[in-house]
């Protein structure tokens, strides 16, 4: 395959690397989510929930620009995928809403039952998201039955099939462990022993989806893997991840959390560049002909809105950047609950 | 029901909804920024406690309009697959923008607004503020852009993309600057002002009635009054001029305002009325002769482009654009009547006893909202058939692939959730509001902790 690196395939990789901030970052505060209903007592809980306070809403931006970049840069990507997966889609607006009202109303009133109502909807839908994310993941990697008009219709049983199910519950491994990870970092004292024990099922739960996973894909995908036997250079992607992954332990067992917290973080950026790799130059792929496949050239933008908006993210990221840091170092440290906290 | 209407009425539902609170995040930003301003220059602790009162509803406020946005971009994909292929290279530019300089932005420093008042200095705190309300503005700034080159498209051409039409991108800032933009902006921005002036108008007239919080309340009432003298003028100077963009732009649309049918004829303004649209006449209304043609055109003689010179099915529903349109001239002006009548209370010194006037201001905070809502569906039914003016009909825009059933699933679904959240909305703002402008001290958070475990 002819690799050039042009305006398109530049668009290609800034929608990853949109996707994959909004995995490392809302990955894992929707891991904390998924984690909430293993902490026992409202003090623990209000702990939990506040260390991902400040920081949840900004991090869910990070999927809103993703979709409006995507829409803008790759249009009929952003058309299929959204129309084809109506149903899964829906689901997860529902519970995006969810949990973005439950963290906000859950301290609000004093009631025993108020509280567990919603510390029920927070977990529920913060493991939904996760999940429904991983399995059209998993559906995107399996290809999908697009056809001439590049439209296709997913029926939700076909899309419920083992593999992507599979995908689905790597995809929530994953997050909790990185959110617990991030949790241990946040949190002190018996609190913090107790998180130390989630970062290790955590990450048994995660090694063993994912190497199931990655078998699968092997097997079934092969040419998911493609170009890893042409360029076996890329390997060293693979091993980097494995490495990372096996980083986190050791960190954690020195008490090196922020260290560990990065490791987590490269392992999520490198699973999904590998993703990336295999996919390229398609978004989604034909199951019914290749030639029907949305690739990079054929569903993109003219090259005078692809110019413009590389334009509007050279000037946009630094800020970005920037008060994404000056956010995250304002409100480092332990969680502390005051009288503006959840 | 066919899926065509189905993802029409979800996507006005869903967008109306959204609609309530987009106006009170815009609206309290600025109400936000002069109470912190004032705090910051004169350092009285009954500033501070406004301040991060009037934080606590705007937190709300905001939730739920993030929560209900992220539907509305979602939905132009999975309900307008067909109108996504053929504008994303020109509206979604305008959709990334808002994204990487408006969200970003805003809920970046909302975290350090809620969050961080005992953990930055006063000042940067309130630079955050005003980096929120910016912020807010320009997230309204790019999607009304958007929306205006749907309603008077610019700078673009129609290209074959591998046999299928689409609009391509010719000029970036003839697309920003559409010859409806500005009007479209200004008046939008000038409705979400006054839905947060009247909010917080509403509020300490509330507090004023109960005999509450009364010296936090006149300062409110007097910040509230200062913003909507000059956004209900402002609303009606920039929908007059609105106006006339739709008679250059949307002749359909404007003919449809004003139920004008005659081309022959010099255009009336009507009060109200209703539109019998067999015998293309208003009934019941009183109208003033000739007063359009001279809104417009300076002349009461001069003719007015009417429907009768449009095709059948080039044609919006008349009569729910005349009553939406109309609803919404009728409360700009009661704004101003109300904001003129308040201040000359205010200027008397009897504006906190008027007891019956307090309580109109404690009910007028409905008023904008109102406005708001119809405002947004006279302009959008008014072009209709057309999705993008002159480009795409609605009827030939929607997903082919999502079946009728998928959308009424989805529909009753979002009905429900977002019965829920309102619910929840108006008791949580209740509950702040009684709760009024005073610290939640540490002793308090103590005693709901004993009271839980
Ligand atoms: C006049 C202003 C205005 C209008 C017409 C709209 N919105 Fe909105 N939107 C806002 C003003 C706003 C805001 C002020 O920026 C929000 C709402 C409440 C809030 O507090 O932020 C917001 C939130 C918001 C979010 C969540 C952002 C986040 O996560 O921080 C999304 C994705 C959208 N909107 C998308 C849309 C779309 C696709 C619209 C059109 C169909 C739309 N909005 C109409
Ligand atoms: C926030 C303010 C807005 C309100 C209150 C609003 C209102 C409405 C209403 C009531 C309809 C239904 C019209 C009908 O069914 O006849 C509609 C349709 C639509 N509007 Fe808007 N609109 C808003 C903003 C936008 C924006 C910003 C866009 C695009 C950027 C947009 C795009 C559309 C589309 C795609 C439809 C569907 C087609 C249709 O049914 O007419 N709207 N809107
Ligand atoms: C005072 C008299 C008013 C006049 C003459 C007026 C005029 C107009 C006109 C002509 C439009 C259609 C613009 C278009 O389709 O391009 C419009 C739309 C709209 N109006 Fe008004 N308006 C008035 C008051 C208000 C008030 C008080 C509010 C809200 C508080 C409001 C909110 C809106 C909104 C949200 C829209 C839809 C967005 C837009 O198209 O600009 N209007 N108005």
């Amino acid at each position: 395959m002819e690799f050039t690196f042009d305006l398109n395939t530049t668009w290609f990789i800034l929608i990853g690397v949109l996707f994959s901030g909004y995995a490392i970052l809302d990955g894992f505060d929707l891991g904390v989510g998924a984690l909430h209903l293993f902490s026992k007592g409202d003090e623990n809980r209000r702990l939990l929930l506040n260390s991902i306070g400040p920081v949840w809403d900004g991090n869910e931006v990070w999927l809103v620009t993703g979709g409006g970049a995507l829409f803008a840069a790759f249009p009929d990507v952003y058309a299929t995928a959204f129309s084809g997966f109506y149903i899964p889609f829906m689901l997860l607006l529902f519970v995006l809403i969810f949990r973005a009202v439950s963290i906000e109303v859950r301290s609000k009133n004093e009631k025993a039952w108020w509280r567990k109502t919603f510390d029920f909807a927070f977990s529920f839908s913060s493991f939904f998201i996760a999940l429904l994310m991983g399995i059209t993941v998993g559906n995107i990697i399996q290809g999908l039955p697009i056809g001439a008009d590049k439209y296709f219709t997913g029926s939700i049983i076909q899309m419920l099939n083992p593999y992507a199910l599979a995908v689905g519950i790597t995809t929530v491994a994953a997050f909790m462990m990185h959110g617990s990870i991030y949790l241990v970092m946040k949190t002190e004292g018996n609190l913090q022993t107790q998180i130390k024990g989630w970062v290790q099922n955590t990450m048994i739960f995660f090694i063993i989806s994912y190497a199931t996973v990655t078998v699968a894909t092997l097997i079934y995908m092969p040419y998911m893997a493609e170009k890893f036997r042409e360029y076996p250079v890329l390997f060293l992607i693979a091993i980097a991840n494995m490495l990372a992954i096996a980083n986190i332990p050791r960190e954690i067992s020195k008490n090196r959390e922020f260290l560990a917290f990065l490791s987590s973080s490269v392992a999520i950026l490198l699973l999904l560049t590998i993703f990336a790799i295999g996919l390229f130059p398609n978004f989604l792929i034909s199951s019914i002909n290749p030639a029907y496949s949305l690739n990079i050239y054929n569903a993109s933008s003219s090259d005078g809105t692809l110019n413009i908006m590389l334009l509007m993210a050279i000037i946009g990221i630094p800020f970005v950047l920037a008060y994404t840091i000056s956010i995250y170092w304002v409100f480092r440290g332990k969680v502390k609950i005051d009288s503006t906290s959840y | 029901m066919d899926a065509e209407i189905l993802a029409r009425l979800q996507f006005a539902f869903t967008i109306a909804f959204h609609y309530i609170y987009p106006p009170l995040s815009i609206g309290l930003g600025i109400i936000l920024v002069i109470t912190e301003g004032l705090y910051l220059k004169t350092r009285k602790k009954i500033y501070e406690n406004l301040t991060r009162f009037w934080i606590r509803i705007f937190a709300l406020t905001f939730s739920l309009g993030v929560a209900t946005g992220i539907v509305m971009e979602f939905e132009f994909g999975t309900n307008w697959a067909t109108y996504s292929r053929f504008v994303g290279d020109v509206f979604g530019s305008a959709l990334a923008a808002e994204g990487i300089f408006a969200f970003f932005l805003e809920s970046g420093f909302l975290a350090i607004l809620v969050f961080g008042w005992n953990r930055v200095k006063p000042p940067v705190h309130f630079f955050a503020t005003c980096m929120v309300s910016l912020g807010s503005i320009m997230s309204a700034v790019w999607i009304v852009v958007a929306n205006s080159w749907m309603q008077t498209p610019a700078g673009y051409q129609i290209v074959d993309n591998n046999g299928v039409m689409r609009a391509e991108i010719t000029d970036f800032w003839a697309m920003v600057f559409n010859p409806s933009s500005v009007d479209r902006l200004s008046h939008v921005l000038g409705g979400c002002f006054l839905a947060g002036a009247f909010l917080v108008i509403s509020i300490a007239a509330y507090y004023l009635i109960k005999g509450k919080f009364i010296e936090e309340a006149k300062i409110s009432l007097k910040t509230g009054l200062f913003v909507a003298l000059f956004a209900s003028l402002f609303q009606l100077y920039t929908g007059h001029s609105s106006a006339i963009g739709v008679s250059e732009n949307q002749p359909a649309k404007l003919a449809a305002f004003e139920a004008h049918y005659d081309s022959n004829k010099p255009g009336d303004l009507y009060l109200f009325g209703w539109v019998d649209t067999e015998n293309k006449k208003v009934n019941y209304g009183i109208a003033i002769p000739g007063m359009l043609s001279y809104l417009l055109y300076g002349d009461t003689q001069k003719p007015v482009r009417g429907l009768d010179s449009f095709p059948l099915d080039e044609i919006p529903n008349v009569n729910f654009v005349f009553q939406t349109y109309h609803l919404m001239v009728a409360i700009g002006f009661t704004l101003i009547g109300i904001t003129l009548f308040a201040l000359f209370l205010l200027i008397r010194g009897k504006l906190f006893d008027t007891k019956w006037f307090l309580y109109v201001l404690a009910f007028s905070v409905l008023l904008p909202q109102i406005a708001n809502q119809v405002g947004w569906f006279s302009a959008e039914v008014g072009r209709q058939p057309w999705i993008v003016y002159g480009l795409l009909k609605t009827s030939e825009a929607f997903s082919k692939n999502v079946s009728a059933e998928s959308i009424l699933f989805s529909l009753i679904l979002f009905t429900l959730i977002y019965i829920i959240l309102f619910l929840l909305f108006i008791f949580l703002l209740d509950k702040k509001i009684k709760h009024g402008p005073v610290e939640i001290t540490e002793g308090q958070n103590e005693n709901v902790k004993q009271r839980i475990s």
